[in-house]
Parts: C-alpha cells; structure tokens; sequence
C-alpha cells in the first residue's frame, strides 16, 4: 500500500484507513510522546488526541510532506500543550547538575577524559538506553528545550515561539540541559562512572 | 576570561554567535586551561551522545496496544 492511496483513502473516510495508520505509525508516536510527557499513560492521551485532530484535519495534509513527519509534529505539538496543561509539583532544580565555580572562578571540580571513547560506547547495545534515561531525568522544561533544540533540531526562534519563551530563554535553558546531560552522562559512562572509578583505583593500587 | 565565564559561553561559541573579541578571548582561555578543555570536550559529547540515542527508532518504537488502537478508532467514530 503506497502512501497516496492511503492517504486518499484517509480523506474518503474509509474505516480501514484509519486503522492502518494508527497501526502503521503508533508505535513510533508512542515512543516520541513518551518523551516529551515521561508516562506511558499520558503518551495514549497525547497520540490518541493527536490522531483524532490529524483524522479532522486530514483534507489538509497536502502531499508535500510525508505522513509520518506530519503525524510526528502534531504529536509533539499536542505532547507541549499536555505539559503546559498538567498539573505538577514544582518541578525539581538542575542547579544540583550544573557545575560549581570557586571564588575566584576556576571550577570546583577536575574534569577527567574517559576511559572510553564514544564509538565504542555507540557499539554497545545499552548505551543509547542510557544516554535516553539520563535524558528522561532532566526536568520537564529543560528536556523539552533540549528535545527540540538537539534532537529534532529546531531553530531557537521555532522553539521559543512553540513554548511562548525568548529567545534568550531557550539558549539558556538548553545550555542548562547539555549541562546537566553532561553531568549525568560523566557519572553513567564517562570518568565519573563506577567501573571507571573502580579501574582508577585499582591501577593506582598497581603502582604503589 | 575565567573558568566560570567560559562555561557560560559555550553554547554561544558552539553557535558562532560569540563576537570576534570573545571568541579569542575563548580559545586563549581554552588553550591554557586542560580542565576547561576537558568540560568542552564533554559538553560536545553530550550534544552528540543525545543525538545518536534516538536514532534507532526501531529499537525504541513499541506495538501499539491493542486497547489504544480500538480507542482511537472508537472516538473517531464517534467523532
């Protein structure tokens, strides 16, 4: 089935349509909207609205762009209004993720290179399960910004108008997230992870 | 340029939107300073580690439940 019958048949209102693209593109919209909103239940809401507004408003899809990037902006439009909407304890602070400075504005830490570089990290299976949890761990209005900055790799204008901030708020605010990302991934993957630490300390012993 | 101010940079120089003085004044500081470099050097792997995490989407798509497939199809109808 190519993408222009299906589309048309979606525009005759054809009952087997519908089903097949729900089939066809939900799980990847799942995914996406899982994160965005962080909760499998709050993904159903936000791609069950989403294809209920992508149904109505089908006549408009024109065949310029294909289905799936089209079904893929909706979700994410519709993930950003279900944050806006909910209803959350004060979410917590990056602060504890961003570096410290001395007095004099050196930095309180030593950065240390990692014991393995970052296409080898790539070969292994469970990294990017990883790197998307440290993600996951940023809180909602930093990891939104990064979403859309780094990975769908929206202009700062188009992020600032879809989440009615400056600017300058979201090159703050994404500056803040690659920070804490760093954090996270130096204590996951980087110097600061156990078997690094653990490695350190054992060929430190060696040289005693 | 110090540590702290460099740090708040980044992101710009990244962007190309520090001006010509700031960003020599960025590379000297960087050049100099190997725990700066170092901290760059993660913030870069960051953006790239975050950018590759989601290019598997077959790996990170699930089935769509059967419940949620006829929840759609059952408020559409209902329109």
């Amino acid at each position: 089935m190519d993408e222009t019958s299906l589309v048309a048949a979606l525009k005759r209102g054809e009952e087997w349509a519908f089903e097949s693209v729900v089939r066809a593109y939900g799980g990847r919209l799942l995914a996406v909207a899982r994160r965005y909103v962080g909760s499998d239940d709050d993904a159903h809401d936000v791609v069950q609205s989403s294809y209920l507004s992508a149904f109505k408003s089908i006549d408009q899809f024109e065949g310029t762009a294909q289905l799936g990037t089209w079904l893929h902006r909706i979700v994410v439009n519709t993930a950003l209004m279900k944050l806006r909407s909910r209803r959350r304890r004060p979410e917590e602070s990056i602060e504890p993720l961003l570096p410290s400075f001395l007095e004099d504005g050196h930095h309180v830490e030593q950065f240390a290179a990692w014991t393995t570089p970052v296409d080898v990290l790539l070969e292994r299976g469970e990294t990017r399960q990883i790197v998307r949890r440290c993600i996951e761990q940023l809180p909602d209005t930093h990891r939104t910004v990064l979403m859309l900055r780094d990975i769908e790799e929206r202009s700062t204008q188009e992020v600032a108008a879809l989440l009615s901030l400056t600017a300058t708020a979201v090159k703050v605010r994404l500056h803040r997230a690659r920070q804490a990302l760093s954090t996270l991934l130096r204590r996951e993957l980087g110097s600061g992870a156990p078997d690094a630490t653990l490695r350190r300390a054992l060929a430190s012993k060696g040289e005693r | 340029m110090t540590c702290r101010e460099l740090t708040s940079f980044i992101g710009d120089y990244l962007a190309r939107e520090l001006d010509a003085d700031a960003r020599a004044a960025f590379e000297r500081h960087l050049a100099l300073c190997p725990n700066c470099r170092q901290y760059m050097a993660d913030y870069e792997r960051a953006i790239a580690l975050g950018q590759q995490a989601y290019d598997d989407p077959a790996a990170q798509a699930t089935d769509v439940p059967e419940e949620l497939v006829a929840a759609i199809l059952a408020a559409r109808r209902k329109g």
